[in-house]
């Protein structure tokens, strides 16, 4: 047993690279032969990889779902922040510049309106359940913006902890659903093309979300997504704590 | 060389941080404003430019694009160590508030969608006036 522990810990990232090998390969044969290619095998991929993270989260009490057993860490540093971003970055090798310029004006409006649109509901479901102190509806309302927005704008206007909480989990929620949802609706919202990509992406914002949402559905999608998202949470920091916090005080 | 081509990707990502980290500085804001997406399009220059050609084609190239392959196993990774203990036991308002901003932005990308496309044929039937 101890060996075991030594050897997978030493090589925490190559343990990880094996065993996402063999749960994206369960995937695609679920996908091929039980779903007969409806569901893409990202998808179900996608979806194990969080009912893991679930399971990994009520086990151990920890904040990085699989990651947190020692044995597994190798998740962590595989699917952290820089990899994500580095393997983000590689995707945009072939992007043609026209398609860019083509939906240039559509994806910046898309990001403004996704901040606004967002906080605007989150805000709205704060009041229907009995908020009505700015601070904690601003709060809640940048959490569904992102799980980012939500606790940099709490903790710059002085929310409290709990509101900081709820507005993190709002915010996790909204990514969690947009990985799963997004091949699901993708056809009835015209997610097929480059252009409606970078409007998704700008709309969406969740980073998380609108990577793995468009790899489920048609990874080509990727880059265009992913270029407009990750402006997003700036722009949502940028908003929160100042205009929309503004807004929201001269209301309540 | 693999190598170069890994060297450009890092090389870009770096920029683009540093370049989306002083934005955030400049605006006030404690978040990185857009790195990754200034980074893409740094790659995108490259990989279209004449003077980078020997570090973004051959196998330069497949040095990116194995990394631009490796994206869909680092999102499975990514889904798999997300706090989503944590968005469970977030209750009801944080449910409906992340529900309902998912539902209304979905609604949303057609309509936005249609502007990008009728402000392309509004600059496309410029374009044919000034020929």
């Amino acid at each position: 047993m101890d060996i075991i522990e030594t050897v997978f810990i030493r090589n925490n990232l190559v343990v990880a690279f094996a065993l996402i090998g063999v749960i994206i390969w369960i995937s695609y044969f679920v996908a091929n032969k039980l779903t007969a290619g409806r569901i893409h095998g990202s998808a179900i991929a996608i979806a194990l990889g969080l009912l893991a993270a679930w399971w990994g989260g009520v086990v151990t009490g920890g904040s990085t779902g699989v990651a947190d057993f020692a044995l597994l860490g190798g998740i962590g540093l595989m699917g952290g922040g820089m990899m994500r971003d580095f393997a983000i970055v590689a995707t945009a090798f072939g992007v043609k510049l026209g398609e860019l310029k083509k939906a240039g004006l559509a994806g910046v409006i898309s990001i403004f309106a996704g901040v606004l649109v967002s906080f605007i509901v989150g805000a709205i479901v704060a009041v229907l359940f009995g908020y009505s102190d700015p601070v904690a509806i601003t709060t809640i309302g940048a959490g569904a913006v992102t799980y980012i927005v939500g606790p940099v704008t709490g903790e710059a206007i002085g929310a409290s902890s709990e509101v900081i909480t709820l507005s993190v989990a709002a915010g996790l929620i909204k990514s969690i659903l947009v990985m799963i949802g997004t091949p699901l609706v993708a056809k009835s919202i015209g997610l097929n093309n480059p252009q409606s990509a970078m409007v998704f992406g700008g709309l969406m914002g969740t980073t998380s979300g609108v990577a793995a949402g468009l790899a489920a559905t048609d990874p080509a999608l990727v880059p265009y997504g992913a270029m407009t998202a990750t402006f997003y949470t700036g722009v949502g920091c940028l908003l929160g704590p100042s205009i929309l916090f503004f807004i929201v005080s001269s209301i309540f | 060389m693999i190598v170069y081509g890994v060297a450009l990707l890092s090389v870009c990502l770096v920029v683009g941080m540093l370049a989306g980290e002083t934005l955030g500085v400049l605006l006030g804001v404690e978040a990185n404003v857009g790195g990754v997406g200034i980074a893409m399009l740094l790659l995108v220059f490259a990989s279209n430019a004449e003077k980078f050609k020997t570090l973004a084609t051959g196998a330069a190239g497949e040095g990116i694009k194995f990394w631009s392959a490796m994206y869909i196993p680092i999102v499975v990774a990514m889904a798999a160590r997300q706090n989503v203990a944590a968005a469970v036991d977030g209750g009801l308002l944080a449910l409906v508030a992340g529900v309902a901003a998912v539902v209304v932005s979905f609604a949303l990308v057609p309509v936005l969608s249609r502007i990008g496309r009728s402000a392309n044929t509004i600059s496309a039937a410029n374009e044919e006036e000034v020929r």
